[in-house]
């Protein structure tokens, strides 16, 4: 993949190939590429006794796919990326926080499709700690975008405790 | 009122700095307008009809005078003068440059105030009761709870791409005036028989082409769980909302579609993994938040005054304006005020700079500094003494605010309409002055009585028209405006949406259609019965029939709106 970001840094091109069905394709049949690569979750679920004694496959999950269906393979899998077709389309973050909260998963989590900086800092915040940005925009300006913010109020992944119980929030005095 | 500690400073801030490079990129091409417009609808920023328009979050309603000295100054420097007051107790400016909406922001910053949130498919601006804190009828106080809704809803990294948008409303008193059987998440905070706090939780209600009342999803959710409850409702909503069809996205879709008991089943599910896990809110929290909306210093007042009675015996005018627009208040000697943001000729809603600063100079004075807007569009002074309600209102009268009409028929809940929305089929501002020019006479205002009036220009429903004892909503049929009629719906504690009379009508014929009903309620209530309670007991058929009984005389031969 290009334009890889990965634990707060710019990788740029890594060696992990996205597989995507093309129109026509079963994912019964695909040939799947030797080297490592990240397959669709139906090829994953057709293919999977081959495939998993390769080592070198990883699973990627549509915006409409439930984590659920990896939750026997989170211990497992090198790779799991969550695709955003659109990104307005915020469902990956739901799939991304089941994944780490529910499954237990602690592997690689990468975010891939219409993936930008103006999201980083929410995608990181719900698990994903690798991201593949959009191949027409660059990795770098994109980087900034995990440090929009230094505080935020809410549990997500990376903070397990909501700012009222990290720290000793004293009232200003009111008038 | 609650005030920013180091980290909401922080935490605003940052966002004006991260908004301030969004709009840099923008304007030097690097972000497109597809990807630019849902980042700054998530601040409130909507392309309309003529120019920008901004919405800024009023956190549920509560304003101090600085704040709203602030609004004054944005509508002065930025604006065309006056700003408009929304049916979410938020204001919007109708006339931004996107280059000034940064600046905008940072000035906000510096009163404690965003526009964060305000638009976009996300967790939107907490609404509550306006007379939160002081009314006799409250339980408990929602605005701490709200406060820390809106913290939790600040940036939450998992909803800001929600199906679609999300609203919460809180109410703490036995009269719902918050109108939470129509939001997405509607709060009731109540006391079980242990006398334990906590909330009666609705979900799913909403107006806009599918009108319908939220379903109870919880009777009693200690409040302890609020956060991790409704996190386990929009974690749900997120995933199975509809994302396919604008128009289908609201939560009300899916709980409609798998049915409550579903819903409730699936949000157990999730909210087993997250109660009792930090997300759970402290009392030490709590205390924190409450510590910030403690009473102000009351004077220990009899509970009647002797020249406030003697105004009120010697003038009818003030009497009148007393009994529509003064409330009772909880601590003896004091009640609260709503000025009328609905004089006849004016927008509803609408204020202008000198208002504004007029209004900020009278809380000053007369209410401990802080003021609330109401979802009905006007504002209160929560805090007055009796004996000075006479001079706020005789101060309040020479700025156009003391309109004796708040519950009555022209106090209209109006949205921008066609005017200014870029969303609108139709205006709806001209036909609320229409309507208020025919009624204006205030004695037979007094006489029809309490009536909720809301219009929409459009099925968004933002002038809140299915909770309208009439409602009007704008309808476009071949590229004419027309106004479709319902009658019956209602707010507060029986909530219902209102049912269509009949074929719609040109903006020309509204006032007369309005004539027509209340002359159907003048001839059939009995005694002292409310409209509502007209409507009710007699349903809407005797209205229909004597509306459409002869044809109404039509300035146009369609429905082409001649008052723009």
């Amino acid at each position: 993949m290009l334009n890889v970001i990965k634990n707060r840094a710019v990788v740029g091109e890594d060696d992990w190939n996205l597989l995507r069905l093309n129109e026509g394709e079963s994912a019964d049949t695909i040939a799947v590429p030797a080297g490592k690569v990240v397959v669709p979750l139906a090829v994953w679920q057709a293919q999977k006794s081959v495939l998993q004694a390769r080592g070198d496959v990883g699973v990627w999950l549509a915006s409409d796919e439930r984590p659920e269906a990896l939750k026997d393979d989170v211990a497992s899998l090198p790779i799991i990326a969550v695709d955003f077709p659109k990104f307005a389309d915020g469902r990956g973050y739901s799939i991304a926080y089941n994944l780490r909260a529910r499954h237990g998963y602690t592997g690689e989590l990468r975010a891939v499709g219409d993936v930008l900086r103006d999201q980083l800092f929410y995608m990181q915040r719900v698990g994903f700690d690798a991201f593949a940005i959009r191949a027409d925009r660059d990795a770098h300006d994109a980087l900034k975008g995990l440090s929009d913010f230094s505080e935020s109020y809410q549990v997500s992944w990376d903070k397990k405790s909501p700012l009222f119980r990290r720290v000793d929030r004293q009232a200003v005095t009111a008038k | 009122m609650y005030r920013y500690d180091q980290y909401d400073h922080q935490i605003v801030r940052e966002r004006v700095a991260q908004y301030r490079d969004q709009v840099r990129r923008r304007l030097s091409g690097e972000l497109a307008e597809d990807e630019f417009r849902i980042l700054r609808l998530q601040n409130g920023l909507y392309m309309q009809r003529h120019a920008y328009m901004l919405r800024i979050a009023v956190p549920y309603g509560l304003l101090s005078s600085q704040q709203l000295r602030m609004f004054a100054h944005i509508a002065r420097t930025y604006d065309r003068g006056y700003g408009h007051f929304t049916t979410r107790q938020n204001i919007q400016f109708n006339w931004m440059e996107l280059e000034k909406t940064p600046e905008i922001l940072e000035k906000l910053a510096s009163v404690e105030m965003h526009a964060i949130q305000t638009s976009g498919n996300c967790v939107r601006n907490i609404t509550s009761d306006q007379f939160a804190g002081i009314a006799p009828d409250e339980l408990v106080d929602p605005r701490p709870y709200a406060e820390i809704l809106r913290e939790w809803s600040t940036f939450h990294p998992e909803f800001a791409y929600l199906p679609r948008k999300f609203k919460i409303a809180i109410s703490g008193a036995v009269e719902d005036r918050a109108a939470t059987a129509v939001h997405d998440i509607g709060l009731h905070v109540a006391q079980n028989e242990q006398g334990e706090i906590g909330f009666r939780v609705m979900v799913g209600g909403g107006m806009g082409r599918t009108p319908i009342l939220g379903s109870v999803i919880r009777d009693f959710l200690p409040w302890q769980h609020v956060l991790t409850y409704i996190e386990a409702i929009l974690r749900v909503y997120n995933q199975y909302g509809r994302r396919d069809n604008i128009y289908k996205a609201r939560i009300k879709i899916l709980v409609k579609a798998i049915g409550i008991d579903e819903y409730r089943r699936q949000v157990d599910e999730e909210w087993a993994h997250l109660k009792d896990g930090p997300g759970t809110i402290t009392e030490e929290e709590l205390r924190r938040v409450a510590a910030y909306f403690t009473a102000p210093a009351y004077e220990a007042l009899p509970a009647t005054d002797a020249t406030f009675e003697q105004h009120k015996a010697e003038n009818k005018a003030f009497a009148n304006w007393v009994s529509r627009n003064v409330v009772a208040h909880k601590v003896p000697g004091y009640a609260a005020v709503t000025l009328s943001l609905k004089k006849t000729g004016v927008p509803p809603g609408d204020a202008t700079a000198e208002q504004m600063e007029f209004v900020a100079g009278l809380v000053d004075r007369y209410s401990f500094g802080e003021l609330r807007v109401t979802h009905e569009q006007n504002l209160v002074l929560s805090d007055v003494k009796l004996a000075d309600l006479y001079a706020v209102w005789e101060a309040a009268k020479s700025q156009g605010l003391a309109t004796p009409n708040i519950g009555l028929l022209t106090d209209i809940v109006c949205c921008p309409g066609g005017d200014f929305c870029a969303l609108a089929n139709a205006k709806s501002i001209p036909i609320a002055e229409a309507i208020a020019e025919r009624f204006d006479n205030l004695d037979f205002q007094h006489d029809i009585g309490e009536i909720d009036l809301n219009i929409s220009g459009c099925i968004n429903a933002c002038g809140h028209h299915h909770i309208g004892n009439i409602g009007i909503l704008g309808v476009d049929k071949d590229g004419a405006e027309w106004y479709q009629v319902s009658l019956g719906g209602a707010q507060g504690n029986d909530a219902a949406v209102g049912k269509i009379i009949g074929p719609s009508f040109s903006a020309h014929q509204m006032p007369d259609v309005i004539d027509r009903i209340l002359q159907v309620y003048v001839r059939d209530r009995i005694e002292d019965e409310r409209f509502i309670d007209t409507v009710r007991r007699v349903g809407v058929a005797p209205f229909k029939e004597y509306v459409y009984a002869t044809p109404i005389k039509t300035a146009h031969a369609k429905g082409e709106d001649a008052y723009a």
